[in-house]
Order: C-alpha cells, then structure tokens, then sequence
C-alpha cells in the first residue's frame, strides 16, 4: 500500500504540500462549531453537483418535454423522486447555510483586512448560488416556472433603454418557448456551476493563503499596519493543527447536514413539478420558490410609482454595499460585542425577510379567485334578516365582493374584512365606496344596478355587533328632517 | 530598455493570439445576440386569426388562444398562446393580452363583476382593460385588430412586458 503511495507521489510530489497545507496551524479557538458553515455549504454544494448529473442522465431540456420527463424521474424511474428530492433540499439546505455563513462571517468581523478580497467573492458566490436556485425553478418546468420567467422578463424590461433587448435575450426569442428552457439549461448546468467552481477555488485558496479568522476578542482591533504579524503570532503561539485539532467538527457538521438533507428527501419527497407548463391554463396561482418569497411580498406591497425605481436601483445598492463593506470598514473592532449596528443590521434584516417571507405564505394581496363560489356567506349573517337584505348577500357573491372581503375569517384579504363594516361607514359612504371604489378597490358603478346597489348597501348595513348601533351621519336628520338618518329601519 | 528577441516574440505571440480572439468574438457575439437581431424582418409579430367573429357575442369577453407565429418543433404547449377577446357592440372589438401589465402573471375575467383579476399581486382591471386597482401601473395590454372575410385577426407573435416601449403606446383599433 505504501510503496503505491510512494510511486505517485515520486511524479506527482503533492505529499509534501498536502500535509502542509492539513496540519497549517489555526487559532485554537476557531476550532470550534462556529467555524463549520464554510465547509458545509461546500459539502452541499459537491452534492449538488452529483445529484445534478444524476438528474440530467434522465431531464430533457426541451419545452414540450421537460415536464413529461419530470414525471417519469417521479414516478416510474425507481428512486428517481429520491434523486429529485435530494437535489430539491439541497437547494435549500445550500442557501440557508450560505446565508448562515455569511452572518457568522459578518458577525466575526472576517471580512476584514486582509480578507477583503474572500469576502468580494463570497458575495459573488451568493450571487451564483441565488441564480442557481432561481434558474433551477425554471428548469422545474411548470406553471410556476413558466409563470415566474414572466416575472422575470417583466422585471427586466423596465430596465431603462436596454429592457426590450434584454427581454429577448432573456428568452432566446419573443416569447417563453423552448429556446427559453436552453437557454436557462446551460445557465443552470454549465455557466452558473463553472463560475461557482472557479470562485469556490479561488475562496478556498484565500481562506488557506490568509489563515482562518481568529475568534474574535471585544478590544482587539485590526490596524493595517500590524494586524499580519499579530496574526502569525497567534497562530504561533496558541496555534492547532487544522487536521485534526478543527477539522473534526466541520466532518460531524457535514455528515450531520447530510442526513437531514437526506432525512427531508426521504420523508417529505421531492418539489413539484406543479401543473403543465402550458399558458392557455389560467387557473393558476404562481407562487416563487421558497427563497424568493420575499421578493414576492416586495412587488405586491411597493406603490405602483415606486415599483420600477425600486426593482431597478434596490438590487444594485445591496451588492454596492455588500461590495463596499470591506472597504469602509476594513479595519477596527472585529468582536459583534464592540458592534451594536453590524447586530441591529442583521436583527433588521432578518426581521425583514422573515415577515415578507411569513406574509407571502397566506399573500393577503391577492385575491382568492374562488372565494365568491366556494365560501358561503355564514349562516348567522343571513339568520332573522330581511328578503332584501338577503338579496344583498346574494349580490355580494355574485360580484365576486368575496375575492377580496373576508366574512367571518373567510374570503380574501386583499380588502378590509367587513364583519362589522356597518360600524365604521354610514350607508351613504358605503354607496359611495361600492359606486366610486377607491382605496385600492375597483368602482362597481358601472357594474350595478342600482337595486343591486341597494340590496348590498342594506346587507352591508347588517354587519354590525349585536349590541352596537351602526354609524350614521348625524348631520343627514338635520338636512332631510327626521326619518332620514340613514338607519336601515326606516317606515315609509 | 532592451527587449529581448524571445521577450518580444512572448508579446508578439500574446498580440497574435488576442488578434485571432478577437476575430472569433465577433460570430459567437453575434450568436448569442440572435434572439434581439431581428434578422427576421419585420420582427416577430404578424397578423394571426382567432377564428371566426362568431365565436365572440357581443357584448361579452370571450378567451381565445392563437398559435404563436414563430415557434420551433419543441416549443409544446408554451407556443399557445391565449388572449381575452371583448366585443364591445358587435363591431368594435379589444383584444387584451393574457398577461398582466404589472409583472406578466394570467389575469382572469370574471363576468359577474366585469373586472379582470389578477392572482400574482392583485391587480385588477375594468372591462375596457383601464386600470382599476393594484400595482399595475397601466391598464392591459391590447393587441391591434382587423376583421377580414368574418375572421377577427390580431397583430400579436411576441410577450408583451411593461418596459416595451411598442406595448405601452397601446395601439388603437384600426376599424373603429
């Protein structure tokens, strides 16, 4: 066994190196679970990378039969859903630790001197790795994914001059065809992973050639001038050996990963593919992949007049600063102790995403398409009410008032739910509301008859607590003398 | 400073070889650029027939698909395309496109209430495609008409996205 070791390395002479290169001496105290997120997200990524080629012995990257080979990897190729599923959850499993890495990373202060350039490329690879997940949901070729190339394209057409060419560029043609799904097949399968291979290279290369971050220490501050020789001095003095004094739990964080990505594979199965990809079935309600549901609650919720400003220059400022981070503050503290922003910055973000991810899981902005059909008006609104005010409900769900109107918890949400609307507008502003619309809801002038208008207007003013009275305009018995105050009880 | 016989020739060599790459850009540009060269003339878009005038009432919004002008073998399913078509008084027509002018996503017709609803980022439109609520910035998309030997055609064969210029100066109908 030796002398077959011996014969390789007589030509190759990486023996040397390779030991070096394991046992180079790391701070002691880096040696620790902190440190494990870098090599876990690499794990992933080579998984990625062996789950991929075993799905592309089978995917066909073309339009009309990319999803046909989908169900045949989920259904009749065996363990092929497995292979679907790993892959599916080490997608995910890859960004959040990529996420994950970069706050440890932020956090600690690593992204300073002399390790600026490490972390320019570990926002690169962010980049890679989002683009990796948006162009996998595109190779995943259904509704969603057809839906969500028209997203895309609408997005980048409003970029200024360029938008129109970059729409069919985009798409290899004037619309999401089949020259579309190649083009996001080689993206997806030979661009994007060259490019990450070669940053992941390039990353690796820097985070041996510069040493592991030291821990942290609140006063220990990093000046240019000193901070190498203060550095190799650590390492001098309280250094380990990287293999094996640290290396032991980045392996257990690994295997560790693995087995959930595994565990998540086998249990919950892989994702999708939704329905066909065809766009002449409009019942449908795209939604984006996990990641980018941020994203989503983001388009529904901006103003329309902030919306193109926003898309165009928001991304663009992020990677500015994200670019930027290094260079501004390339020195000093590097302990989260002494940096009360570097936290609130990511307490913020993190609260950001959370909520705009935690909205667009029940997306209050759309309308439930189906509500009007399928959600009945609840018993106790129609119980003891008049044939008129009956007509009213009945009109509330044939003009589809449902879609966007909750009544008692069910319905859409896109408006305000209307259990007790009667409390908060009189009848006339609530024919005012339904004829003109208004606060983001459509005018149904046009659309009504005025019995109709009548009707929903006397249900509408049902909806009120048992014990409290509805709001009425109280200057309307001094205009029009009594038996004009608007209450729904009024005698001829 | 001297330069060396061998040193300048290293230089020559690299002048040579970026000389050649540079030749080469040229096609694999071009190549890539294909989808936006247009060499197609006069774009993508020509006249398509969506059946017979018949088929749309008047005074209602009908659906109705076209097969997209400039496909390829593989395209399935995604090379049909739909649109709403809305027959004002039997003789003017709007063709809207399926997609939503805030971020492309199908929008739906709903008779009852004479609104187009949108399931993305609820946007919604009137019957006449105006904008009536939502992000949106503009009402829907319209593609030109004709009618010829009872047969309504549209001008359409491209995705009409909110930054195209050719989209937002919504064409209006030719035959009014």
């Amino acid at each position: 066994m030796h002398s077959i070791g011996d014969w390789f390395d007589q030509r190759l002479q990486l023996a040397t190196s390779v030991r070096a290169t394991m046992t180079h001496p790391v701070p002691q105290q880096t040696a620790s679970w902190f440190y494990v997120f870098g090599s876990a997200a690499l794990t992933v990524f080579v998984l990625q990378i062996v789950t991929g080629i075993l799905l592309a012995i089978v995917y066909v990257p073309s339009a009309g039969e990319a999803w046909n080979s989908l169900q045949i990897l989920n259904h009749e190729i065996s363990l092929g859903w497995f292979i679907r599923a790993l892959h599916g959850w080490g997608s995910n499993f890859m960004l959040a630790i990529v996420l994950i890495h970069m706050v440890q990373v932020f956090l600690f202060g690593a992204y300073k001197f002399p390790r600026e350039l490490t972390w320019i490329i570990g926002v690169l690879l962010l980049l890679m790795t989002l683009g990796m997940a948006f162009t996998g949901q595109v190779l995943r070729f259904d509704q969603d994914a057809y839906w969500g190339l028209g997203i895309g394209v609408s997005i980048s057409s409003r970029i200024p001059v360029l938008g129109p060419w970059l729409v069919n560029l985009l798409l290899g043609g004037p619309i999401i065809a089949g020259a579309t799904l190649s083009r996001f097949f080689a993206l997806h399968v030979f661009v994007i992973p060259g490019l990450l291979i070669a940053f992941v290279v390039a990353h690796v290369l820097l985070v041996l050639t510069l040493g592991v971050n030291e821990w942290p220490m609140p006063g220990r501050v990093v000046r240019r001038a000193t901070y190498l020789q203060e550095y190799h001095q650590l390492t001098r003095e309280q250094g380990v050996p990287f293999v094996p004094a640290a290396v032991w739990k980045d392996i257990f964080f690994s295997g560790f990963i693995l087995l959930s990505i595994t565990a998540c594979a086998a249990i919950l199965g892989p994702f999708g593919p939704g329905g066909q990809p065809d766009p002449t079935i409009i019942q449908t309600a795209p939604r984006p992949d996990y990641f980018f549901l941020w994203l989503y609650a983001v388009l529904s919720l901006l103003p329309p007049s902030l919306e193109t400003p926003a898309l165009l220059i928001g991304p663009a400022l992020v990677l500015l600063v994200l670019l930027g981070l290094p260079f501004v503050s390339g020195e000093g503290e590097k302990s989260w102790r002494r940096r009360p922003i570097a936290v609130l910055t990511i307490l913020l973000v993190a609260v950001a995403l959370g909520t705009f991810t935690h909205l667009s899981e029940y997306a209050p902005w759309s309308p439930a398409m189906d509500a009007w059909s399928s959600e009945p008006i609840p018993q106790q609104y129609l119980k003891g009410h008049t044939a008129l005010e009956r007509q009213g409900a009945l009109v509330f769900q044939a003009k589809q008032c449902h879609n966007c109107h909750m009544l008692d918890s069910r319905g859409g949400q896109r408006g305000p739910a209307l259990d007790v609307v009667a409390v908060r507008l009189t009848p006339d502003q609530l024919v005012r509301q339904v004829i003109q619309g208004g606060g983001n809801m459509p005018a149904y002038g046009k659309n009504l008859s005025p019995a109709e208008t009548t009707a929903l207007v006397a249900f509408l003013e049902t909806l009120h607590p048992a014990k409290q009275a509805p709001a009425r305009d109280a200057s309307r018995v001094l205009a029009l003398g009594a038996g004009h105050d608007g209450s729904p009880s009024i005698e001829p | 400073m001297t330069v060396t016989r061998r040193a300048f020739l290293v230089k020559l060599g690299i002048g040579f070889n970026a000389l050649v790459a540079t030749m080469l850009a040229v096609p694999i540009v071009r190549y890539i650029l294909s989808p936006i060269a247009r060499e197609r003339r006069p774009g993508y878009e020509s006249w398509l027939s969506l059946g017979s005038v018949d088929h749309f009432p008047a005074g209602q919004t009908r659906f109705a698909t076209y097969r997209n002008p400039i496909v390829n073998p593989w395209d399935g399913e995604t090379a049909t395309i739909a649109c709403w078509v809305r027959n004002i008084d039997g003789e003017t027509f709007q063709v809207f496109a399926i997609n939503c002018a805030h971020l492309g996503c199908p929008v739906r017709w709903f008779p009852q209430s004479s609104l187009f609803m949108c399931p993305c980022h609820g946007g919604a439109y009137y019957a006449d495609g105006s904008r009536a609520s939502g992000p949106p910035e503009r009402g829907l998309f319209e593609y030109p008409y004709k009618i010829e030997a009872g047969n309504l055609l549209i001008k359409a064969g491209e995705i009409p996205t909110p930054g195209d210029v050719a989209a937002i100066a919504a064409e209006k109908p030719a035959c009014a």
